[in-house]
């Protein structure tokens, strides 16, 4: 790692001013950044610790939505998201336990990797990303991989999460990294069912919006067997081809609709 | 009844204790009063030609002791090879040089280019950053096919070609064979990759070089599974230092898997370098390191084809294989696809001609050797899978097959038509032992049960046999080798009647410490907690040869037996004297010396006593003291043999592979410590498993390795494997070293990829599957599936 | 530089730190705690988990500056207080779930953070827990035997 400055801020407030120094950058639960710090492949001057700020940390139920600090770890999230089981499930299965005892939903969002789970449970789930500055719809957040509507030193302070009336999420792991190889999340809301895909696609996390429409018709497994997701722009590498990461698409779907 | 100590126990190991509470000594926990740190800055190209090399503004940062490049090695010798393979006529394989640190071309992504001496480790990588490479970038030769091709670009370029050598086995049958194939009542043929692996032993590679100006002794601490190889190649043939002015230590060591076997340009640059700079100089690979240093296992590209009579019996082998070295020749490298591979392709079977093609290629990646079974995988995976395939093309049982073509007990020893001779074996018994424990019968049943949840499953065996126990010299030498393939060991016993057994078999996983011990307690009668072990110093034990090959007990084990009956001898001659009895009456048992048919005894420790406190002693006849040395090299190899079942469930939508049971029975002779025993196939089993479904070494087209870290290199899991059925019960003891061992060590990892992948085939059978090449990833099992 | 004090083994220790200091780095080279590993530098193989707080972490990816005031158990703190061996680490002996050593303490540290929390695991439920933690040498199989039996001793015999 080349060197930087660590501090660690008690309030949003500190972090938000700390932030504002020229190549400081936030750091989460570190699962991700602290690899990519010893690839060399970041060099910020300070990095500004968010763990230790009790105001972005917890689970609470507020107006029918459960709202997750960014801070919260995948641990917590697993044991405290009961009013939302398939975001609970999929918090539990995220890296593994030592990981989830330090790596934070806020950092996972910030970060966007293509294959991360919860940047396929907030968008199928309708979350609103708040951060230091606004609120932002997951529709508008997620831009591409690793890309995201954050800008220059913008935390997330939180996520909302509408719950849906019924939820399923399915992770095919990729074997070496244990992210999805594909993963897909179903969501079925009072209006309307999302549909998505995580691990796929060479833009990041999508929705897979025909299946959202056949689901919408009939809200049943057998309803994705006419549709195919198309192999463009699907990720191929050593793990898996584009035209076997579509299939897979199509086969998690429909169990995430059965698993519902 | 199961013993609790000796011969047989499962004696609880010793070794945990210090394991289990952090205080394991590895070579990274030792650290040497100013010590610095050194940072490799390694190639990022494949292929690249060296214009220069500007470290000025490197030389300059904080904390930088020196920078060396390859120009601080001119005057020194290359890293060498140990085994010199000669090809079909006649001539000696292409060698090329490989300097400590690149001299005009970096050949592969992560050879080294320069190396920062520092204060701390990250200043060292700091200024690495900042040294500036001229480096003009070259085609890279990734495919081996391709590197054989007129016109490619070459590795090294005063070679007259990529190919190291071409190699043929045994050339006189090469007619015989071709007549044979042309006249078959069918051949099946099969073409297929032995895919490229990592070993990964969990500990990372260290070196830490040291060096006393006062007395010009060099001392290396180093992860190593031989440290007296590593100074004689790296003393003799590198550095040029004498044995007596080179120590090298191995302690602790997290694993080997054949790894660390070979000598590194990291040991004799901090070997070199700690002298250059008048100060210890420490060198801890990361991951990252390892995976584009560490040299790689495997990766062969074969073409089998087996030919029968209209009722199975096998009637010759043909089999083309081209093997890549990689961009420079590892220690052992070339004998890994020629003497430890031709030579096992008669399998278990009476095949009377076989012919062995390999061609042995140069290209951009790193360098490929001895990986856990070392060319006998290689073998026995195509070997099985065409027995697996001919099965199914001649309408006849896969185990059938194998059955009638098995050499039976009563042929030993047996002749191979590729030279080498089984001294004993039984290889219906341990089909019959692993039918038994992988409940085949029950198969049909489960498979039915599977089909009703919507899964294919599927069943396959394998019989495998090895030679191990990796010796003898005269054989070797003659073979290439260019070493000894002996072992040592010094039993040291002290005035109290504790002993220490020096021994040159290294142990880095393996339990010496605790089964060693056992065998000497069985021949003495005495308590195994009298007995040490002391292994892993070449200042310290006498010269060895190391573990590997699955050797330590067949050939470490047994110079320890001959050393130990040397002491009885010995101290039956002490206790005939204490006794007034004639040495030809003396009895050892229980730890006491007797006159047969008397009461008379003389307790061991007073024995002992006497030969350290000689007061009354026949020092006319003996010497005083109690310490004996043997060498041991035995006439033959070990021929470990065997049957493997593997039983998996295929999800047809998805191709995923799970593996439901997996079941080994294994004929290691006779076993020592059967816990111990027990968790080397495991770990064997997890590795080939690991081979069949997950493992992969994967390079693009311009040389970056793809699978670079455990984010793509898919290590086995816990939860990838599930519980063994292991048994060893079937034993036909080896006839020739003294234990009737034979070696567990590398059985796991040579029978299990193509009982996985015979197992995939048959679930996949019904929907014209007939192979897959490994690692049998989901994707690539769902595009076979769906053609 | 930055100071840092926390609790390792129920001692108190401080000391001063770069930013880029890791846990491991300061247990490993600061306290000279050698028994917790590094085997990779991706956050995979487990080498180095210590229990930060009382849960599993792994020590290579976590500043050393961010356990400021922790509470930390590594390895060296498993034994019981007359030096012999603890439950997990007994049954990892006594059923060979160790061969080069190396993995070792991460498995220990993980399988006492498993026990902590659920007493009675299912194999499975064993085998997803160690996803973090990769053995090279045992194939799992005596780990997993050795987290069960350690369960079954753990077990109070009878309620209170």
């Amino acid at each position: 790692m080349y060197n930087f400055d660590l501090v660690r801020p008690s309030t949003v407030a500190d972090a938000v001013a700390a932030l504002g120094d020229e190549d400081a950058q936030a750091l989460g639960g570190g699962q991700t950044m602290i690899p990519t710090l010893k690839q060399r492949l970041a060099s910020p001057s300070k990095l500004v610790c968010l763990s230790g700020i009790a105001e972005m940390t917890g689970v609470r139920s507020e107006g029918g939505q459960l709202c997750i600090g960014g801070a919260t770890t995948h641990a917590t999230v697993a044991a405290e998201a009961g009013s939302y089981p398939a975001l609970a499930e999929m918090a539990s299965h995220i890296g593994d336990p030592a990981v989830r005892n330090r790596g934070t939903i806020g950092g996972s969002l910030a970060n966007n990797d293509p294959s991360a789970c919860y940047p396929c449970g907030a968008l199928a789930s309708s979350a609103t990303i708040v951060t230091v500055k606004r609120e932002i719809a997951a529709d508008d957040y997620f831009q591409g991989m690793f890309t995201t509507a954050l800008e220059e030193g913008e935390i997330i302070r939180e996520v909302k999460f509408p719950i849906p009336e019924r939820a399923n999420y399915q992770k095919f792991v990729q074997p070496a990294s244990r992210f999805a190889l594909v993963g897909v999340m179903v969501a079925k809301h009072a209006d309307g069912v999302r549909v998505a895909v995580t691990g796929a696609s060479e833009n990041g996390v999508f929705r897979w919006k025909a299946a959202e429409a056949a689901l919408n018709a009939d809200y049943q497994a057998a309803s994705v067997d006419i549709i195919d997701a198309s192999a463009d722009g699907m990720i191929g590498d050593i793990h898996g081809t584009p035209e076997y990461r579509a299939h897979l698409i199509k086969v998690l779907t429909k169990r995430a609709v059965a698993a519902s | 009844m199961p013993k609790d100590s000796g011969i047989g126990a499962s004696s609880k190991r010793r070794e945990d204790v210090r394991f289990l509470t952090g205080k394991g000594n590895y070579t990274d926990d030792i650290n040497v009063h100013g010590q610095t740190y050194v940072h490799f800055l390694r190639s990022d190209v494949a292929h690249g030609r060296i214009n220069g090399i500007d470290s000025s503004a490197a030389a300059a940062m904080p904390g930088v002791v020196r920078i060396f490049t390859g120009a601080d090695f001119e005057g020194v010798g290359g890293i060498p090879c140990g085994w010199q393979v000669t090809d079909r006529h006649g001539e000696p394989m292409q060698e090329p040089a490989h300097p400590v640190l690149a001299q005009g071309k970096a050949r592969h992504v992560g050879d080294p280019i320069a190396a920062v001496v520092a204060e701390t480790a990250e200043q060292a990588r700091d200024a690495a950053a900042a040294i500036e490479v001229d480096m003009e970038e070259l085609p890279a030769v990734i495919d081996m096919a391709a590197a054989l091709a007129d016109g490619s670009p070459k590795v090294h370029d005063d070679l007259t070609s990529n190919l190291c050598y071409d190699w043929g086995f045994v050339e006189e049958n090469k007619e015989a064979v071709d007549e044979a194939i042309k006249g078959a009542h069918h051949v099946t043929t099969l073409e297929l990759v032995n895919n490229r692996l990592i070993a990964n032993p969990m500990e990372p590679r260290v070196a830490l070089g040291d060096y006393n100006a006062g007395t010009d002794e060099h001392t290396l601490y180093t992860t190593s599974q031989n440290p007296h190889v590593i100074r004689l190649l790296m003393g003799a043939f590198v550095l040029g230092i004498p044995e007596h002015k080179l120590r090298v230590v191995a302690p602790d060591v997290g694993g080997g898997f054949g790894t660390k076997i070979f000598h590194y340009a990291e040991e004799a640059f901090c070997t070199f370098a700690a002298k250059a700079v008048g100060r210890p100089v420490k060198w801890t690979s990361s991951r990252s390191e390892a995976f584009m240093s560490d040299a790689h296992g495997r990766d062969h590209v074969t073409k089998i084809e087996l030919a029968m009579d209209e009722n199975g019996k096998f009637l010759a082998i043909r089999t083309d294989t081209m093997a890549n070295m990689g961009a420079y020749l590892s220690t052992f490298a070339p004998s890994v696809p020629t003497w430890l591979h031709g030579t096992l392709m008669a399998g278990n079977y009476t095949t009377p001609l076989i012919y062995v093609n390999v061609k042995a290629v140069f290209t951009n990646t790193v360098p490929v050797d001895a990986y856990r079974g070392a060319g006998r995988p290689e073998a026995t995976f195509q070997l099985e899978r065409v027995v697996d395939k001919a099965a199914r093309e001649m309408g006849i049982d896969p185990v059938e097959l194998r059955r009638r073509n098995f050499i039976k007990p009563d042929q030993y020893p047996y002749a191979t038509p590729v030279a080498v001779e089984y001294d004993t074996g039984n290889y219906d018994a341990t089909m019959d032992k692993l039918l038994e424990i992988s409940d085949h019968a029950g198969f049909a049943g489960r498979k039915a049960e599977s089909a009703a949840r919507g899964r294919l499953r599927g069943f396959g065996v394998c019989s495998y046999i090895e030679a191990c126990g990796i010796a003898p010299s005269n054989l070797v030498g003659q073979l290439g080798a260019r070493a000894g393939l002996y072992e040592s060991a010094t039993v040291r016993v002290n005035a109290t009647g504790s002993i220490s057994v020096m021994t040159g078999s290294h142990s880095h996983g393996q339990g010496h410490e605790t089964t060693f011990p056992q065998v000497v307690a069985e021949m003495l009668g005495i308590d195994e907690a009298q007995i040490d072990i002391v292994h892993g110093d070449t200042s310290k034990v006498p010269m060895g040869m190391g573990t590997y090959g699955s050797r330590s007990l067949a050939v470490g084990g047994s110079a320890m037996v001959r050393a130990t009956e040397k002491i009885i001898n010995k101290a039956k001659k002490i206790a005939s004297h204490l006794l007034e009895a004639s040495e030809g009456d003396i009895e050892l048992a229980n730890g006491a010396f007797s006159v047969a048919g008397t009461d008379k005894s003389v307790a061991w420790g007073d024995v002992c006593l006497a030969a350290y406190v000689p007061h009354n002693y026949p020092l006319e006849d003996i010497e005083p003291g109690l310490e004996e040395t043997a060498f041991y090299d035995p006439s033959n190899f070990t021929y470990p043999a065997g049957a493997y079942a593997c039983e998996v469930e295929v999800d047809p939508d998805t191709g995923k592979v799970e593996i439901m049971s997996f079941a080994a029975a294994d004929d290691f002779g006779n076993v020592i410590n059967p816990m111990i025993v027990e968790g080397q196939v495991h770990g064997g089993l997890a590795q080939g498993i690991g081979q069949a479904l997950l493992e992969a070494a994967v390079y693009d087209e311009n040389g970056q390795l793809l699978s670079g870290s455990y984010m793509d290199y898919a290590m086995p899991r816990a939860d990838d494997l599930p519980f063994y059925a292991v048994d060893h019960s079937c034993q036909t003891p080896c006839t020739h070293n003294p234990l009737g061992v034979k070696g567990c060590g590398e059985a796991g990892a040579i029978g299990s990829p193509p009982a996985v992948v015979n197992a995939v085939v048959d679930a996949l059978a019904d929907r014209g599957v007939t192979h897959i090449d490994m690692p049998l990833t989901p994707s690539r099992v769902w595009a076979a599936m769906n053609g | 530089m930055v100071e840092v004090s926390m609790t390792v083994n129920g001692k108190t220790v401080s000391g001063s730190v770069e930013g880029r200091t890791l846990l491991v780095q300061f247990l490993r080279d600061d306290l000279k705690l050698t028994g917790t590993h590094v085997g990779c530098d991706t956050s995979q193989c487990g080498a180095c988990v210590v229990h930060v707080n009382g849960e599993a972490v792994k020590a290579c990816t976590m500043l050393a500056g961010e356990a400021d005031g922790a509470e930390i158990a590594t390895i060296e703190g498993m034994a019981n207080a007359d030096g012999s061996l603890g439950t997990i680490q007994a049954a990892f002996q006594e059923h060979h779930g160790l061969q080069c050593g190396f993995c070792t303490p991460g498995m220990v540290m993980s399988a006492a953070a498993l026990l902590k929390d659920n007493a009675n695991p299912s194999e499975t439920e064993i085998r997803e827990y160690l996803e973090g933690n990769i053995c090279r040498c045992t194939g799992y199989h005596n780990i997993v035997k050795a987290i069960q039996a350690a369960a079954a001793n753990m077990t109070p015999m009878a309620a209170e």
